[in-house]
């Protein structure tokens, strides 16, 4: 092939796309975004996240999509659709399987991939607008699991979407009436489960697929960090190529690929045989049909959102006037929101946990340790101990980053390198 | 050190090409093009196996199939010459039962002049069964699916003078004016391109069929 | 600091919620979907001693019958319900609103019984029932206490009673020769309900642990492709 094309002019693939790029960048975006984008050649696991995390977003768009075919959004219909979709429909168990493990796995890849860039310091700058992005892709994500998990009209679904719902009465002054327009009904409703339906299928799948998009504009804009945390751009050859950055594609694909692979293993695993993963991924309680006049004996959120849930429950205070219930709410906002500014919270020297000293690296494990046990008491009921914990937790939690500007400034730091380090 | 600098400055620039010689830069490029053809075929299995529940999840449900399960019908009450009614459905589908007198059976047999397929030969239009004049199991009773095979109207059934020179009745497809002889049988020159469906059935009595079942009586 | 996050998600439960709320020793519960005399003398037992009050509505008669190895014939006359056909739900005719009246609640649907509380908190409530003259049906059940539901099994399992000692009512014995089984006959009989409960729960188990081997089998395989394939273009790269 290679020997005759110089011998004979352009093959056929070589004139089509000669073809196309003259009315499509169709090469050239291909060049920027994966043949010429350079990568520092040190990439290590912790950056298998965000291509996976990619891979599972196609994964819940193409099975939410076939689930949409067969899903009936009434209050008399939606619980039966699903069972329907399980069991009458040609591989509805699957696809539901595919979906619901899907959720989970989303939240997995998406909270390792946001540790990742905590270890490495990757919301710096320049790259404060590329981790605000990703801020609002989580939180975009949140808000698509909440929505998409009222759905089954399952108990649980119901009872936990309630109390979400009424977190919003905690917003003194306008709480009720807020809660009601969110409801569009007195109770949990139809009228609510129609238009978290549409929310969920059409508005954030839309959402999130244009904040990922404009996610990856800016990160090939301003190139990828690395666990080094040091800039591979500063050192370039005579062609303007980084010494240290390897071309995207083919090096990062055949990894990335090989990361899919192994990722789908462990996926295929839990949807094959153990999709409702001891009740955390698909809970008891709803397989039950909601009802609006018995709540389940204990209620809490799908896994990933009981960190959150559990530093809701932990104020128990009433402060300045206000009541608990409104301090719940602000610490649990306060607690989704507050990574957006760890830009400016950080004023180490350094990037990457490698070269930070011993009061960011304690800071960031104890941090990790408070979301893992924040995270297992939002699973459970409140208890004495349990509180005390989870207000020992949250505050660690909010530590992590009240305390940043002061610790990374005090902290003893090693020299960063000149080049990255395998 | 300095081996694997050159493989990265030869895998950076696109211009440069090296496959002419399999080991330049230490890339043994036929190692690696079978590795990728390899890959690339196990993946393609893995992509249509993937693609096959998204398929399948298309084709009817146990639902459906419940809906469009096998219906009893019984035409005891049907005198000869006319078109059971009201119309039955099976999978939602009109059938059309119709019972013949001796003297239809016989100009079943001799007029077939103006018919495009008299002799019943496209297999995909009636069971084994009722490749015969009557397109039936039993001469005095026909089955057809009421649906004209030009784009999908209800044909209606016509008692007498469907055709002019026998003065036979039909079924006649008001659409798009397909006409139809009392066998389900296609006339020519109309836009309807083959006779009228025969679904499967059997007899469990003299006046019971069961649409959608074949077998021995 | 890997091995201490490992640790943590080690020590998290297993079950989230746990089936039971009060403290009867629940015996262990083992499915088994490939015993098709079992869940085929579970579903006979379910059809005439349950389908009358619990419906199974998102179960269809002819993919059961199909899945247990009954044929539709025989399925029809003896397990279906007068009038309805074989593709039909398992429904039942009775009148919620009435049925609240005679039972305090109405009869739940079954078909996901044995994945909201569990297939052990089905099979120990089925074998717990005893007397107690202060019920409104005469019987009161261990797992379940208070239930409102009446012991339809009775005439099979025969006339159980509390036993106490200290205050503590931990034990159940049997009037023997005041049921048609044996207490072995029974737990076996008990065993093929619950089989059948634990079947209707989710009638693709099977599949899909069929399906998964499959799946990762040929990930596996997959594996070992991409694995070179990525070994191979890494050779270029300084230092792997």
């Amino acid at each position: 092939m290679d020997k005759t094309k110089s011998e004979t002019g352009p093959t056929k693939l070589e004139a089509v796309m000669g073809w196309v790029d003259k009315r499509f960048p169709a090469t050239e975006t291909f060049e920027y975004h994966m043949s010429k984008y350079y990568a520092p050649k040190n990439f290590n696991f912790w950056y298998y996240f965000g291509f996976l995390a990619m891979f599972v977003l196609v994964n819940q768009l193409v099975t939410g999509v076939w689930l949409t075919m067969n899903y009936v959004p009434s209050g008399e219909g939606a619980f039966a659709s699903v069972e329907y979709i399980m069991r009458d429909v040609e591989y509805g168990w699957l696809l539901r399987y595919l979906h619901s493990t899907g959720a989970s796995f989303f939240f997995i890849v998406i909270y390792l991939h946001m540790y990742r860039a905590l270890r490495y310091g990757s919301y710096r700058g320049p790259r404060e607008l590329l981790w605000l992005i990703g801020m609002a892709i989580f939180i975009a994500l949140m808000a698509e699991g909440f929505f998409g998990y009222l759905l089954p009209w399952g108990n649980m679904s119901y009872w936990g979407a309630q109390v979400i719902v009424s977190l919003f009465g905690a917003i003194p002054f306008i709480g009720p009436d807020l809660m009601e327009w969110i409801r569009g009904d007195f109770l949990m409703s139809e009228t609510t489960l129609n238009r978290f339906f549409a929310l969920h299928v059409v508005a954030l799948p839309l959402v999130l697929c244009i904040l990922i998009f404009v996610h990856l504009v800016a990160l090939h804009h301003v190139g990828s960090n690395n666990p080094d945390g040091i800039e591979i751009k500063k050192n370039k050859d005579a062609n303007g190529i980084p010494l240290d950055g390897i071309p995207f594609h083919p090096y990062y694909t055949v990894h990335d690929i090989h990361a899919m692979v192994v990722f789908l293993f462990i996926f295929c695993a839990v949807v094959f045989f153990a999709p409702e993963m001891g009740g955390y991924f698909l809970e008891k309680p709803n397989f039950d049909m909601a009802d609006p006049l018995k709540t389940p004996d204990h209620i809490a959120p799908v896994w990933y959102y009981t960190p959150f849930y559990a530093m809701l429950r932990a104020a128990t205070y009433p402060l300045f006037g206000m009541s608990a219930k409104f301090w719940g709410f602000v610490v649990m906002a306060g607690a989704i929101v507050i990574p957006a500014v760890l830009p400016w919270l950080d004023r180490s020297p350094v990037r990457s946990m490698r070269y930070k000293g011993l009061w960011s690296r304690t800071m960031l494990s104890l941090f990790v340790i408070s979301f893992f046990i924040l995270g297992y008491l939002g699973t459970q009921a409140p208890s004495k101990i349990g509180t005390i914990m989870a207000q020992i937790c949250t505050t660690i939690y909010f530590a992590y980053f009240i305390l940043m500007p002061w610790y990374t400034r005090i902290e003893k730091t090693k020299p960063e390198p000149e080049r990255v380090t395998g | 050190m300095s081996d694997g600098d050159v493989a990265i400055d030869s895998a950076k620039d696109d211009n440069k090409d090296n496959n002419n010689d399999a080991t330049s830069g230490g890339v043994n490029s036929g190692r690696r093009y079978f590795l990728i053809q390899a890959t690339s075929a196990v993946a393609a299995v893995g992509a249509v196996g993937a693609a096959w529940p998204f398929v399948k999840y298309w084709t009817p449900s146990a639902k459906a199939r419940a809906a469009g399960a096998p219906v009893k019908v019984d035409f005891s009450r049907l005198a000869p010459g006319e078109m059971l009614s009201p119309i039955v459905a099976w999978r939602g589908k009109p059938i059309f039962v119709v019972s013949r007198d001796n003297q239809t059976i016989e100009s079943l047999k001799s007029d077939t002049a103006e018919l495009a397929d008299p002799d019943s030969q496209n297999p995909e239009q009636q069971p084994e069964f009722a490749v015969n004049a009557w397109r039936s199991a039993k001469p005095e009773v026909g089955v057809y699916l009421g649906i004209c095979t030009h784009l999908g109207c209800s044909p209606k059934y016509v008692v007498t003078d469907n055709f002019e020179a026998s003065g036979q009745g039909g079924f006649f497809c008001p659409c798009h004016g397909s006409k139809f002889d009392l066998a389900g049988r296609v006339v020519k020159g109309v836009p309807a391109p083959d006779n009228l469906e025969v679904p499967p059935y059997r007899f469990v009595s003299d006046t019971v069929i069961v649409i959608g079942e074949e077998g021995a009586a | 600091m890997k091995k201490l996050l490992l640790s943590i998600l080690i020590l998290l439960p297993l079950t989230a919620w746990s089936a039971s709320t009060n403290n009867w020793p629940m015996e262990e519960f083992e499915g088994d979907l490939e015993n098709l005399p079992s869940l085929q003398n579970g579903f006979q037992l379910y059809a005439n001693y349950c389908l009358g009050c619990h419906s199974l509505q998102f179960q269809r008669y002819e993919r059961t019958a199909d899945d247990l190895g009954i044929p539709h014939d025989i399925a029809l006359e003896n397990l279906v319900f007068t009038g309805q056909k074989i593709g039909s739900l398992m429904t039942n005719a009775m009148p919620k609103e009435q049925s609240k009246g005679w039972f305090g609640a109405s009869p739940p649907d079954l078909t996901l019984v044995t994945r909201v509380r569990s297939p052990e908190w089905v099979y120990n409530y089925l074998k717990t029932f005893y007397a107690d003259a202060d019920r409104p049906m005469g019987v009161n059940n261990k797992v379940y206490p208070n239930v409102g539901m009446p012991n339809v099994l009775l005439d099979l399992q025969g006339v159980q009673r509390e036993i106490c000692s200290d205050g503590h009512c931990d034990q159940l014995a049997l009037d023997s020769g005041t049921g048609k089984m044996s207490a072995e006959e029974f737990d076996a009989a008990i065993y093929d309900l619950t089989n059948f409960l634990y079947y209707t729960g989710e009638p693709t188990r099977l599949e899909r642990q069929r399906t998964g081997i499959y799946v990762l089998l040929f990930l596996i395989i997959l594996g070992c492709f991409t694995y070179l394939l990525n070994r191979e273009y890494w050779k270029d790269i300084d230092g792997h």
